[in-house]
């Protein structure tokens, strides 16, 4: 079947190509004139939103975007001016960032890492994106992260509420403005010692995933601190949907407070059910059985409507908060769009500003240089009190939030209450603990 | 030349054309024109098409010749994604060790699921596929996370042993590359307004699918190839006289999951980083959607196929509200907002619903994909009858 006729004219011929492909590699080498990756040389500067619009957080990807569409307008100038009137730094002029007027452009992360990077490398390859935002899970928020570190562009994350985004995987391109679970864990013990007392038992349903992990463990030694016992703490599978044959073992395990390390859907169904299994009627141990979970969104809420009411869980940012920045930022949204913001939104708006503000104090496009500028920077009026953004890890330090379900709420969007404002202090913790290197920042090119 | 007949040796030339100038018959538009939102010449979407090219072809092994249809290829996939990440971490960012040992994981792998799964055909063989596939992907995602980092997946760290690799510089990391020559460096070329960009990780892939792409060919052609034809047209006849199938069946089977460790191998050198989602059943479904737009069991099929899934995916998903109303704004108003939200559904997050329209359509009006598409155009256009179809890798049945 084969045949091999080799002649002299072919063996050259074959050659002399094999040696063209030897040679070419060489021209790759060449190196292009700009000091980093995308630099914007006209009269705009492009920005990528990288945000789920598909898949199960495809709710928090809308309203990030909303948020971003919002941010540009203010930063051209146009709208309210929203939270530039009422942030500390008074850097940006509604001109733009430098004079340039901001572009964007959209893609579709899938909550999948591999969708999102390759999203993110289109925007930084053919759209000459110099800063990637976006996101709504801690994976894709990682994988992103250390494609935007190795092509050297700013990654400014989204929600993401892991630990390890800026724990071990931390980079020192990317830049995180939500809290994560040690705050989380940290933030709510107190409360709980106070309203549940410091003997309970706590039986724990953990989503079987990273983000699942880092929250069972930072809540767990955050309430085995305060004198909490873990009777048992069991996985979930990411993809249930019946949590049934889940709860009907924490009865029997003698346990009072049921904690649901569950977010999205997850928490949605699995809340349901507890409810449905009557569980906060239950008297255990002579104290009456509750649930806590962790992490809250008012699109959580919404998704497990009267079920949450009572219910504790900690948040970035609420829409109730009444401090100038959270009203300026309600108020322009709400305008714009006719319901108040989630904390996706405003964390994601918060982000946008922070970057435009540090490129205007940087005097520079260039990511080391807006790196160096958003190190340990500290601001106000953002909606979440005075706040710093850490240099050893890049992480935000602000106050955290404890709500809870409303008993009695007026509308759609007035689900949770806010019980506590944690000040920061107490959710401050050492930059080492989670291991990871940052590295050394990298401008690309 | 190379053992293939002339018809073959032209098809294969002609891919080899088409592969080399991509970067040029990718980027038609101009940079800055409101066309250049189609181009598609940028250095990661190039990469995606030959990549998956390969991840079709060699599904189209299996498929296209015996008529398996395995729903659990993204396994394979993703196994050899794993595979090459640690050898990134533990041995060299050299992507030959790691594109080496991922076919070679990813064909033991198939070994084992083939040698399970091949007991059984027809329908029940797909579930026993999708069923280790959908293991694989819950193990990787959860139980496994020691070894595949679970949600957050792998990525080359500064700190990682990489025994063959001196020490890095000070804050540089660690990238992949083939002896010293980077997958992600490139060279642009502006003439007039357009930018041409010449990526090396590009050229690599596309050596490699190249070189895969034409020993497919040569399955096709050979005696093995036309066993694999016969198991397709009837099994039974096979068994009759006195054949045992299944040798030739697990043969395919671990070959089309050798291309598809392959293609992972080549995603973590083009891209240095793995996620379990890469094993979800959806991406094994898009392999199969590949092969069936293009034409299964031709040979270019799959390989077009993937070129236009996963140009819908990457360009479409991009085209958002903003941009449709530059594209209309020269309408009066009422009118543009009219066409506007008549076209949005179908782009963005709506390119799902684009891409399944394209299918059906495929599917009931040219059953052999994109290639029977372009063979009647051709036919409109040649004046006498073309000589039967013969060897030209078209499916025909046996009786």
């Amino acid at each position: 079947m084969s045949k091999m006729n080799l002649t002299r004219r072919g063996v050259l011929k074959t050659g002399a190509i094999a040696g063209a492909g030897v040679a070419a590699p060489t021209i790759f080498t060449a190196q292009s004139a700009a000091a980093f990756t995308n630099e914007p040389t006209g009269s705009s500067v492009t920005l990528g939103f990288n945000v789920p619009q598909t898949g199960p957080y495809a709710d928090e990807g809308a309203d990030e975007l909303r948020a971003y569409e919002l941010a540009v307008e203010h930063l051209n100038g146009g709208g309210d001016g929203g939270l530039m009137n009422t942030f500390s730094s008074k850097a940006l002029q509604g001109n733009g960032i430098m004079g340039k007027k901001v572009e964007y452009v959209t893609g579709d992360t899938q909550t999948k890492s591999d969708a999102a990077r390759a999203s993110a490398r289109s925007m930084i390859e053919k759209d000459g994106a110099v800063m990637i935002t976006g996101g709504s899970s801690s994976g894709v928020a990682v994988a992103v992260q250390a494609l935007c570190q190795e092509a050297g562009v700013i990654f400014m994350a989204g929600l993401t509420h892991s630990n390890d985004t800026t724990g071990k995987d931390k980079k020192a391109n990317g830049f995180r403005h939500f809290f994560n679970s040690y705050m989380s864990g940290a933030a709510l013990a107190p409360i709980l010692a106070n309203n549940y007392g410091t003997d309970r038992k706590a039986y724990h349903l953990t989503a079987d995933y990273n983000w699942g992990y880092t929250t069972e463990e930072a809540v767990r030694t955050s309430t085995e601190a305060m004198g909490w016992e873990t009777v048992a703490a069991v996985k979930t599978p990411l993809t249930q949907t019946d949590f049934s044959s889940y709860i009907a073992p924490v009865l029997q395990s003698g346990a009072d407070v049921l904690v649901l390390n569950h977010y999205g859907g997850n928490m949605v169904n699995s809340l349901t059910n507890a409810v449905q299994f009557g569980l906060r009627d239950k008297l255990v141990n002579n104290k009456n059985f509750e649930i806590v979970v962790p992490l809250y969104s008012r699109l959580m809420a919404k998704g497990a409507g009267a079920n949450v009411k009572g219910i504790f869980g900690s948040t970035n940012w609420h829409w109730s908060l009444q401090d100038e920045g959270s009203k300026a930022f309600v108020k322009s949204f709400g305008t714009k769009y006719g319901f108040p913001p989630s904390q996706a939104a405003h964390t994601c708006y918060v982000q946008a500003m922070l970057y435009a503000d540090a490129v205007e104090r940087a005097g520079s496009f260039n990511p080391c240089a807006v790196a160096e500028a958003l190190e340990g920077f500290e601001f106000d009026g953002m909606g979440n009190g005075p706040t710093l953004y850490r240099a050893e890890d890049h992480q935000c330090f602000k106050d955290v939030l404890v709500v809870k379900g409303k008993e009695n709420p007026t509308s759609e969007f007035d689900l949770l209450e806010i019980v506590e404002v944690t000040p920061v202090s107490q959710v401050t913790y050492d930059a080492s603990i989670f291991g990871g290197e940052l590295g050394s920042c990298n401008p690309g090119a | 030349m190379f053992g293939l007949d002339k018809k073959d040796f032209r098809l294969l030339l002609l891919v080899a054309v088409l592969v080399v100038l991509a970067p040029f018959l990718l980027n038609p538009f101009p940079e800055g024109s409101a066309m250049a939102q189609f181009n598609a010449g940028y250095p990661d979407l190039m990469q995606r098409f030959v990549i998956f090219g390969i991840f079709a072809i060699g599904f189209n092994i299996l498929f296209g010749l015996t008529g398996y249809l395995s729903f659990g290829h993204a396994a394979f996939l993703g196994v050899g994604s794993y595979a090459a990440i640690w050898m990134m971490k533990l041995l060299t960012m050299n992507v030959i060790p790691a594109i080496f040992v991922s076919v070679i994981v990813a064909g033991i792998f198939s070994l084992a699921v083939g040698w399970i799964s091949l007991r059984r055909s027809g329908i029940y063989f797909s579930i026993l596929t999708l069923a280790f596939a959908q293991m694989s992907y819950s193990l990787a995602y959860s139980v496994l996370t020691p070894i595949t980092g679970g949600e957050t997946g792998l990525q080359p760290k500064v700190t990682d042993p990489r025994i063959l690799d001196g020490t890095l510089a000070n804050g540089a990391t660690p990238k992949a590359n083939l002896f010293g020559l980077e997958m992600g460096s490139s060279f642009e070329w502006s003439v007039g307004g357009w930018l041409f960009t010449f990526n090396a990780g590009y050229y690599v892939a596309a050596i490699v699918m190249l070189v895969a792409f034409y020993m497919s060919i040569r399955i096709f052609r050979s005696p093995f190839g036309m066993m694999l034809r016969a198991v397709k047209s009837n099994q039974q006849r096979l068994n009759y006289t006195g054949l045992n199938a299944k040798p030739y069946t697990l043969a395919a089977f671990v070959i089309s999951g050798m291309y598809a460790g392959l293609a992972g191998g080549l995603m973590v050198a083009m891209d240095t980083q793995v996620g379990a989602e890469r094993m979800f059943w959806t991406a094994s479904g898009e392999v199969v959607l590949m092969s069936i737009l293009g034409g299964v069991g031709t040979l270019i099929g799959p390989v077009l196929g993937a070129g236009a899934i996963k140009y819908m995916e990457n360009i479409l998903s991009k085209i958002n509200k903003e941009i449709l109303h530059q594209w209309f704004a020269f309408m009066p108003d009422g009118i543009e907002d009219i066409l506007v939200s008549l076209v949005y559904p179908f782009i963005g997050k709506g390119w799902h619903l684009t891409l399944g329209i394209i299918f059906m359509l495929v599917v009931i009006f040219l059953p052999g994909g994109l290639v029977e598409g372009g063979q009647r155009v051709a036919r409109l256009f040649k004046r006498k009858k073309p000589a039967e179809d013969g060897p030209d890798g078209k499916t025909t049945p046996a009786e």
